[in-house]
């Protein structure tokens, strides 16, 4: 008997049994695919598919896909491997259908079962994707690694054999990385057991970027926090958006372990790169069922965030001065999922000596790794495009971005160099930078 | 508590933002909290006043039907000073890119549906096309482009009796995309004027020369070229202009049904106007929770996956949307409003929130808050709910948007009002 021919009107009808139609399965997405009314924002958003003719956008990827495997046995369509992982889409659904959710699952699910494990791309992609390995051994040679990275011979060997495009310049690694500084410094200079927060580096400002870290130690230290930097890996973003979910589990298993230790320590967890942040926050509880992932997702901040919450900030900036060049911001796609869009341009509007102009919400176009892939390079620069002529149009020479493959993106395409956030409100905040 | 504004609007739509350029004009320090992008994504771009009341209409002049409208009613609550005062400062907001405010009048724009809708003001893209105009009309839609079927609008809009010529014909766009390609795709063609394919023009180097070159020997004779809404995003006047220019007659969109790149285009105005007002935004985690004090509220909470956010300010607005912005949410125990758990006076028995006729008269569609003459949402007694929370837009009860086409003006009314009070008591 079909609805239509019950009768609305008796109200016994209105006993309610939920059925649990996929039982046995480890994540069920039906309610996601069952909140989407096909409006299409999402689709409008995607800055893949206004690019890319091959491209289905995200409805198609989640809610669609999804409901076409459980007609049958059908193999997941190998587009999913074009979706960046920019999760504009989940900020676009009026439904709060999970969309980035749904397309993590369906790319891992398209590696695990439908990926040759000895193509070029998968071996390509898990290169990428496992970024903290090549940057741990490259980081003991950095002086090495940083000449043969951008050896031009070697790059094009690199393109041809592996598909890395070799049109990007590597990033340099540090000296020294930061955690070789934290150790040499003797560790926090702060004690304070009623303020404490535990340092999420991650990756990249370890091993190319500490002077983003220093800035951070020295702003939280600034406003009498004891810092901690518990043992971590990777948080996962490469790894996702690559579907290594099995890489991406692993790492997570420690840094929850750790994260979640220091937390039964009183602290609170911050990231200084707005993917890391994203990953422990959203990612984390979304794809794996770790013990106590989600007191980690619940006490996970972005750097700037968490002053802004607990510390009178604005009133510190309003106070400052600082001597920098104007400034270009872009929001990173992942800043705006936590709702941090907006915070460095409406909390450096009221710091003297530095003018900081958001050129709007469009996407950088790299994500992480997708742009660094021959195949998606050219794609990535058209959705960069419209970020690159925002720059140059406005007044600043200099840029701004907390996720540093952005920051990679934006000094790509148009020389400028970056600048963190959080180097700005050191330079504000603290005369000094000296360890 | 650090994050502290005078006046918190919660909820980012046209409501919400009327609302905090209101209050952020009175001196005050304003925050706009929004869950989503909002839903003038959905939106055609067109903004009404008021359309029909009951089954007078399509109205010629909106404020002459305000009388006939019930007492209840959004519009009678604040009266047609505060409206005229709305629309005002959407002139302001918007400038050149939206017509219309020469006039009381209702305008008729076509929709890609074939329909008229009478409204208030349009995008300047869509002022070529008023139906009041004579001039005969030629409509160009695209194979692949699922959303809009040119003969089908055009035998449409003739059959509605429009007092011109009008005919429809389907093109092959001049570059080959697939097969349900996104809009952005074909607006980001023309934006960006990218080169055609070979098979499909091969004479000339971009899509609007191309394009212009396909639509001209389908003239016969038109006076004007009507195109779905995606002539070109960032770039709509250069290339509306372009092609306007290569076929010598004007060049117009019409309205569209989501997604719709005039309601992306109208809200990328408003944010402009919002930086310019020094308004403070975070968008991208819902308000769940709140802390009051004396009949007064002192703090909402925004919430990430359990983590809980406070935001505190002296003065509050809400304006999260209704039934399609989850402003107003339904189940099976009864209609509430989520946010403040304001009471939303609905019928006990489920059934008889919806008539059966769809097009009929649908209780469901008035559901919302009752507001007090300052715009305070009341309580089942009639009491204030809060004595520092206003409501504005589709959240408020007594309209019926979808019928009346009034949802636009509404938002804009009362968001004004809402914020200029809210600021006023700062």
């Amino acid at each position: 008997m079909s609805d239509a021919d019950t009768t609305p009107t008796d109200a016994s009808t209105d006993s309610f049994e939920p059925v649990d139609v996929f039982s046995g399965e480890p994540m069920d997405l039906r309610p996601g695919a069952d909140d989407c009314y096909k409006c299409t924002t999402c689709d409008t958003s995607c800055p893949v598919a206004e690019v890319d003719d091959d491209f289905p956008g995200p409805k198609f990827q989640g809610p669609e896909q999804w409901r076409l495997k459980r007609k049958g046995d059908d193999d997941i369509d190998p587009s999913i491997n074009s979706c960046s992982n920019c999760m504009r889409c989940d900020n676009a659904c009026p439904s709060s259908v999970p969309l980035s959710q749904m397309h993590n699952e369906a790319r891992g699910a398209f590696v695990e079962r439908q990926m040759e494990k000895l193509s070029t791309e998968y071996v390509r992609n898990r290169i990428l994707a496992n970024y903290r390995t090549s940057a741990w051994f490259a980081s003991k040679v950095p002086q090495i690694a940083n000449f043969a990275m951008n050896f031009g011979p070697a790059r094009w060997v690199m393109e041809k054999t592996l598909g890395v495009t070799a049109e990007r310049e590597f990033p340099a690694f540090a000296q020294q990385t930061f955690r070789e500084w934290w150790a040499e410094r003797g560790g926090a200079h702060v004690e304070n057991p009623d303020k404490r927060v535990a340092y999420f580096h991650g990756c990249y400002s370890n091993y190319n970027t500490p002077e983003v870290a220093k800035a951070m130690v020295h702003v939280y230290e600034h406003f009498d926090y004891e810092i901690l930097v518990p043992p971590q890996k990777c948080s996962g973003t490469p790894m996702f958006a690559n579907g290594m979910l099995t890489d991406a589990r692993r790492h997570a298993r420690t840094n929850v372990e750790e994260l979640a230790a220091a937390i039964n320590d009183g602290a609170d967890v911050i990231a200084s790169c707005t993917s890391c942040s994203m990953a422990l926050r959203q990612e984390y509880p979304e794809l794996f069922d770790i013990t106590d992932i989600e007191t980690v997702a619940q006490h996970t901040y972005e750097g700037l965030e968490y002053l802004r919450i607990n510390e009178d900030l604005r009133g510190a900036v309003e106070e400052s001065e600082v001597d920098m060049p104007d400034m270009a911001y872009h929001a990173p796609c992942h800043a705006r999922n936590q709702g941090l869009d907006r915070q460095a341009v409406e909390l450096f509007r009221d710091l003297d000596g530095v003018d900081v102009e958001d050129v709007g919400p469009s996407c950088s176009g790299i994500s992480g790794t997708y742009g660094w892939k021959e195949e998606k390079y050219d794609k990535s620069m058209q959705i960069g495009e419209e970020m690159f002529e925002h720059m140059e149009a406005g007044a600043g020479e200099e840029g701004m971005t907390e996720c540093p493959t952005c920051a990679m993106q934006m000094e790509h395409g148009t020389g400028y160099e970056i600048t963190h956030p959080l180097e700005v409100l050191q330079e504000a905040l603290t005369e000094t930078s000296a360890a | 508590m650090a994050i502290r504004e005078d006046v918190l609007v919660v909820g980012g739509g046209l409501a919400g933002m009327s609302a905090a350029l209101s209050a952020a004009e009175t001196g005050a320090t304003v925050r706009l909290l929004s869950h989503k992008k909002s839903t003038l994504r959905h939106a055609s771009g067109l903004v009404d006043c008021l359309g029909y009341t009951g089954d007078d209409g399509p109205l010629a002049d909106p404020y002459t039907g305000l009388s006939d409208l019930p007492n209840e009613h959004p519009y009678r609550v604040v009266g047609e000073s505060a409206i005229r005062e709305g629309f005002d400062r959407f002139d302001g907001v918007v400038g050149d890119s939206y017509r219309g405010g020469h006039t009381d009048a209702n305008a008729l724009v076509p929709t890609q549906a074939g329909t008229i809708k009478p409204t208030a003001r349009y995008p300047a893209s869509m002022a070529a096309g008023l139906a009041s105009d004579a001039r005969s009309t030629l409509l160009v839609g695209f194979e692949g482009l699922s959303d809009f079927d040119a003969p089908l609008a055009a035998d449409r809009l003739a059959a509605a009796g429009v007092p011109f010529d009008v005919r429809g014909v389907t093109l092959r766009f001049p570059k080959e995309f697939r097969a349900d390609a996104k809009l952005t795709r074909y607006a980001r063609a023309l934006d960006r004027d990218e080169e055609p394919d070979r098979d499909r023009a091969p004479r000339f180097d971009g899509v609007r020369r191309a394009l212009a070159e396909l639509v001209r020997p389908k003239l016969d004779g038109a006076e004007r070229v009507g195109f779905p809404s995606l002539v070109g995003d960032d770039e709509n006047d250069v290339v509306r202009e372009d092609l306007a220019n290569r076929l010598d007659v004007p060049v117009f969109e019409l309205a569209a049904s989501p997604p719709s790149l005039p309601g992306v285009r109208l809200e990328s105005l408003f944010l402009a106007a919002l930086d310019e007002a020094g308004v403070r935004r975070t968008t991208g985690n819902p308000v769940v929770d709140y802390e009051s004090e004396d009949g007064a509220l002192t703090t909402v909470y925004t919430d990430k996956n359990g983590q809980r956010v406070p935001y505190g300010a002296d003065q509050f607005v809400l304006a999260t949307g209704g039934l399609v912005g989850k402003g107003i949410g339904s189940s099976r125990d009864g209609v509430r409003e989520p946010v403040f758990d304001c009471h939303i006076p609905h019928p006990e028995d489920r059934y008889d929130w919806s008539a059966t006729d769809a097009f009929g008269d649908q209780p469901f569609a008035r559901f919302g808050v009752v507001p007090d003459d300052d715009l305070r949402p009341l309580d089942a007694a009639g009491d204030v709910e809060f004595s520092n929370l206003r409501a504005a837009g589709s959240v408020l009860g007594g309209a019926d948007f979808a019928a009346q086409k009034c949802g636009s003006g509404v938002s804009l009314a009362t968001g004004h009002v809402a914020g200029e009070r809210a600021g006023a008591l700062i």
